[in-house]
C-alpha cells in the first residue's frame, strides 16, 4: 500500500492521513484503482456520445464493486444500461452494437462470468475484422475484476489472462496501479479493436499517488508496452496485476540482503511486451515470473518460451522459472486460499534459488 | 418506392410494353398471429417492375447456388457451403419489406442474403473459391460474408440473435430510424441466448424483427424431434408473431412490411417465422435424404417453388411474356457463367495477406510464424 510523505519547509518528514497533499507545487492526489476507473470511464463517457456501459447493476446499483458509481445517475438510461442475468445475452448484444457504431463497455461482474459468453468475445468479436478481411470492426471493451478474490471460494476465482491472451484478434490488458487502471482503460475505449481488460477486486481499493500529468484527460497508456516499477539489476521480475505488488514487497525485502531487484509490471497481457523483457535479461541475467493464475500453459509460460526462443535466452545465467497460483481449483478456507496463491515468501524463495544464494 | 439495382433490360419482341397489366393483386395465404391483432393484409399489390426484379434476384440465387454446387463437386469450393435453393423467396421477401439503409445478419446459409443486401454474384463465387477478388478476399469463406448493413454470414449457430439485438439496439440509440431483420433456422430457435435476446429486446423495446426461417430440419433433425413446441412464431411469448408462406414472395414481402411498421413505430421487437424448404441437405456433405424422402422434396418443388410460383402469377395474368422471362433467364446465367469464371481464374490471395487484418486502425505489427525465426508482417 502506497503511503504519502508530505515534505515540510523545515525538512520535517511525516506521514499524511489526508487525501491532499502538496509537495513544491504539484497537486498529488491519491487515487484508488476504483476512482481511477470510475473517471476514466466518466471521462469517456462525456467525450464520445458513441460511448456506453452495460452490464448487471451498473445503473441503479452503482456497480456491484461500485466502480461504475455515479455514472447512471449522471448519464441516465440511454448510457448506462442495466442488463439481465444473461451473459451470452447480453455480450453478443454488446458486440453487434460495436459492428453497427457504438462504442460499448460491456462489464462481466467477474470474468468467471465471461466463459458463459466466451464465444461472443471469440467468435464474434476477436476474429470478425479477420474473417471480413477488414469490411467489419469491433471497437468494444470487456472489462471486469479478474482472478482470485478473497474467499469466493473455486467458481469465482479463476484468472482468465492466459485464455484470452490466447486468442489472435483480442488486445488483453491487465492494469496494476491507479495511474495504469485511468490510462489503459482510456486507450482500450478508444481502441477500435475488442480489448479485454482484466482488474482486480482486491487492488479496487488500494490508494496511489496520482500526478498532475496522469489526471490530465487525454492521458492514455499505449497498450502494449510493460513499465519497469522498480530498478534493479541482479535479477528481472516479470508481473502482472495484483502479483505486481507483492513483486514490489519482495524486493524490498531482498534490497535489505544485497538483492536488487528489476520489477517489470507487464500492463498488456496481448499483446506481450517481449522486447522490455528481454532487454532486461540482458542486464540482469535472470528471471522469475510472478502470476496469481494456474501454471500450465499460463502467462509465465507463454514468456519463458518466448525468452527460449529469443535473443535473451544466451544472457541467462540459471533457468528462468515461474511462481504461480497452485495447479488446483481455489478453496474457501482462509488457510488453504492463503496457501493457493504466491505469498511474498514463495517470490523470495523462488528468486534466491534461481540466484542461487 | 426502392430503387431497382438490378435494371430490366428493354426486351426486344413483337409485345410492347404497353401490352402487359402494369399490376395485380394476388390472394395470398393468411398468416397465423401469436398476441398481434391482425396480421398482413390477404391481398399482395404486385407491379410488373417488382415482378420482374424479384423473378430476377431469385432466379440469380437459384443459380448461383447451383453453380456453387457443381463447383464443391469438383472439389473447386471447399470445406462448409450450405445452399439455399429452395429458399429464395424470404431473402427476396425480406428485403422488398424493408430498405438498404435498415440492417440485417443471418447465420451461415447466407449466400442469397449476401446477394440481396449487396454483393455481387461475382465476388461472392470469389469468395467461395477462395480468390483474393471474393468479398472477403479470401479470408472468410462460405460462412463469412459481409456488405454495408449486413453483418454475415456467421458460424456459430445463434449466436448471431444477439448480435443482431445489438445492432438494433444501436438503430434505436443513433435515433435513424432504422431496424435490424435477425434471422435464425428452426435448429437455432432452441438455443438459449436466443430466448436471452428476446428478453432483453423486448425490455428495451428494440427495433429488430427476429425471423426463423424453418426448413423443417436442422442438418438431420427434424423440427418434431427437436422442439417440444414447433410453433416457432410463438416461441417468443411475450413478443408479437406471425407465421408466413415463405415459399410466396408476395407473403414474405407483406409480413415484413407489417413487421417494419410495427418495430419503426417503437413498439419494439416483432418474430415471424417462414415455413420454407431447402432442396439441398444441410451442406454439401450432407446428400439430404436419409433424413427425408426424395418424394417429399419433389412434392416441394413441384407444388411450391418460389419461382415457378412467382413465374405462373406473372403470367397468368398478362404482366410478362414468356420470353421475356427466359430472356431473364438467360441473361442471369450468363452472369452466373462470368462470375464463374472469374471465380475459378482469380488468383488466391498473397500470402502477403496471411496476417494482414488481425487490428483495425493500428500501426503495423509483427505476428509470429510457425517457428521462432518466422517474423510475419500484419497491416490493418
Amino acid at each position: 500500500m502506497a503511503s504519502l510523505r508530505c515534505f515540510l519547509r523545515s525538512g520535517k518528514v511525516f506521514v499524511v492521513p489526508c487525501d491532499i497533499c502538496i509537495i513544491n507545487s504539484i497537486l498529488l492526489l491519491q487515487v484508488t484503482v476504483r476512482d481511477a476507473l470510475n473517471q476514466a470511464m466518466d471521462e469517456e463517457l462525456e467525450r464520445d456520445e458513441r460511448v456506453f456501459l452495460l452490464g448487471e447493476e451498473v445503473a441503479q446499483y452503482d456497480g456491484a464493486y461500485k466502480v461504475s458509481r455515479g455514472l447512471w445517475k449522471k448519464y441516465g438510461d440511454k448510457r448506462i444500461i442495466d442488463t439481465p442475468i444473461t451473459e451470452m445475452g447480453f455480450a453478443g448484444i454488446a458486440v453487434g452494437a460495436a459492428m453497427a457504431g457504438l462504442r460499448p463497455i460491456c462489464e462481466f461482474m467477474t470474468f468467471n462470468f465471461s466463459m458463459q459468453a466466451i464465444d461472443q468475445v471469440i467468435n464474434s468479436a476477436a476474429k470478425t475484422y479477420y474473417m471480413s478481411a477488414g469490411l467489419q470492426s469491433v471497437p468494444i471493451v470487456f472489462r471486469g475484476p479478474n482472478g482470485a478474490s478473497a474467499g469466493v471460494a473455486a467458481q469465482h476465482s479463476q484468472c482468465f489472462a492466459a485464455w484470452y491472451g490466447h486468442c489472435p484478434g483480442l488486445k488483453v490488458v491487465s492494469p496494476w496501479s491507479a495511474e495504469d487502471a485511468r490510462g489503459l482503460l482510456k486507450s482500450a475505449i478508444r481502441d477500435d479493436n475488442p480489448v479485454v481488460f482484466l482488474e482486480n477486486e482486491l487492488m479496487y481499493g488500494v490508494p496511489f499517488e496520482m500526478s498532475e500529468e496522469v489526471q490530465s484527460k487525454d492521458f492514455l497508456i499505449p497498450i502494449g508496452k510493460a513499465k519497469i516499477e522498480r530498478q534493479g539489476t541482479h535479477i528481472t521480475l516479470v508481473s502482472h496485476s495484483r502479483m505486481v505488488s507483492l513483486c514490489l514487497d519482495a524486493a524490498a525485502v531482498l534490497a535489505k540482503e544485497g538483492i536488487e531487484c528489476e520489477v517489470i509490471n507487464m500492463r498488456t497481457i496481448r499483446p506481450l511486451d517481449a522486447e522490455a523483457i528481454e532487454t532486461s535479461i540482458m542486464k540482469t541475467n535472470h528471471l522469475v515470473t510472478v502470476e496469481g493464475g494456474w501454471p500450465q500453459f499460463g502467462i509465465g509460460a507463454e514468456i519463458l518460451a518466448r525468452i527460449m526462443e529469443g535473443p535473451a535466452f544466451n544472457y541467462l545465467d540459471s533457468p528462468a522459472v515461474r511462481v504461480t497460483g497452485v495447479d488446483i481449483p481455489m478453496p474457501y478456507a482462509k488457510i488453504l486460499e492463503d496457501n493457493s496463491v504466491p505469498q511474498i515468501k514463495d517470490i523470495i524463495f523462488s528468486i534466491k534459488k534461481t540466484l542461487n544464494v | 418506392s426502392r430503387k431497382m439495382t438490378v435494371g430490366a433490360r428493354v426486351v426486344v419482341s413483337a409485345r410492347t410494353y404497353a401490352d402487359f397489366t402494369p399490376q395485380a393483386s394476388f390472394d395470398i395465404k393468411k398468416c397465423d398471429v401469436h398476441k398481434l391483432e391482425e396480421g398482413p393484409p390477404l391481398q399482395a399489390v404486385l407491379t410488373r417492375e417488382e415482378g420482374l426484379q424479384y423473378y430476377r434476384t431469385m432466379q440469380t440465387i437459384r443459380r448461383m447456388e447451383l453453380k456453387a454446387d457443381q463447383l464443391y463437386k469438383q472439389k473447386i469450393i471447399r470445406g462448409f457451403c450450405h445452399l439455399y435453393d429452395g429458399q429464395e423467396a424470404c431473402a427476396v421477401g425480406i428485403e422488398a419489406g424493408i430498405n438498404l439503409s435498415d440492417h440485417l445478419i443471418t447465420a451461415y446459409r447466407a449466400h442469397g442474403y449476401t446477394l440481396t443486401r449487396g454483393g455481387t454474384v461475382r465476388e461472392i463465387m470469389a469468395e467461395l473459391t477462395g480468390r483474393r477478388g471474393g468479398i472477403a478476399k479470401g479470408k472468410g469463406g462460405s460462412m463469412h460474408m459481409y456488405t454495408k448493413h449486413f453483418y454475415g454470414g456467421n458460424g456459430i449457430v445463434g449466436a448471431q440473435v444477439p448480435l443482431g439485438a445489438g445492432v438494433a439496439l444501436a438503430c434505436k440509440y443513433l435515433g435513424k430510424n432504422e431496424l435490424c431483420v435477425c434471422l435464425y433456422g428452426d435448429g437455432a430457435a432452441n438455443q438459449g441466448q436466443i430466448f436471452e435476446t428476446y428478453n432483453m429486446a423486448s425490455l428495451w423495446k428494440l427495433p429488430c424483427i427476429f425471423i426463423c426461417e424453418n426448413n423443417k430440419y436442422g442438418m438431420g433433425t427434424s423440427v418434431e424431434r427437436a422442439a417440444a413446441s414447433t410453433d416457432y412464431y410463438k416461441r417468443g411469448d411475450f413478443i408479437p408473431g406471425l407465421r408466413v408462406d415463405g415459399m410466396d414472395v408476395l407473403c414474405v414481402r407483406e409480413a415484413t412490411k407489417l413487421a417494419a411498421e410495427h418495430c419503426r413505430s417503437g413498439k419494439g421487437p416483432i418474430l415471424m417465422e417462414l415455413q420454407t424448404y431447402r432442396y439441398h441437405g444441410h451442406s454439401m456433405s450432407d446428400p439430404g435424404i436419409s433424413y427425408r424422402t426424395r418424394d417429399e422434396i419433389q412434392e416441394v418443388r413441384s407444388k411450391s417453388d418460389p419461382i415457378s410460383m412467382l413465374k405462373d402469377r406473372m403470367l397468368s395474368n398478362n404482366m410478362a411474356s414468356v420470353e421475356e422471362l427466359k430472356e431473364i433467364d438467360v441473361e442471369v446465367r450468363k452472369e452466373i457463367e462470368d462470375a464463374a469464371q472469374f471465380a475459378t481464374t482469380d488468383p488466391e490471395p498473397p500470402l502477403d495477406d496471411l496476417c494482414n487484418h488481425i487490428f483495425y486502425n493500428d500501426p503495423p505489427m509483427e505476428v509470429r510464424g510457425t517457428n521462432p525465426w518466422t517474423k510475419l508482417k500484419s497491416i490493418s
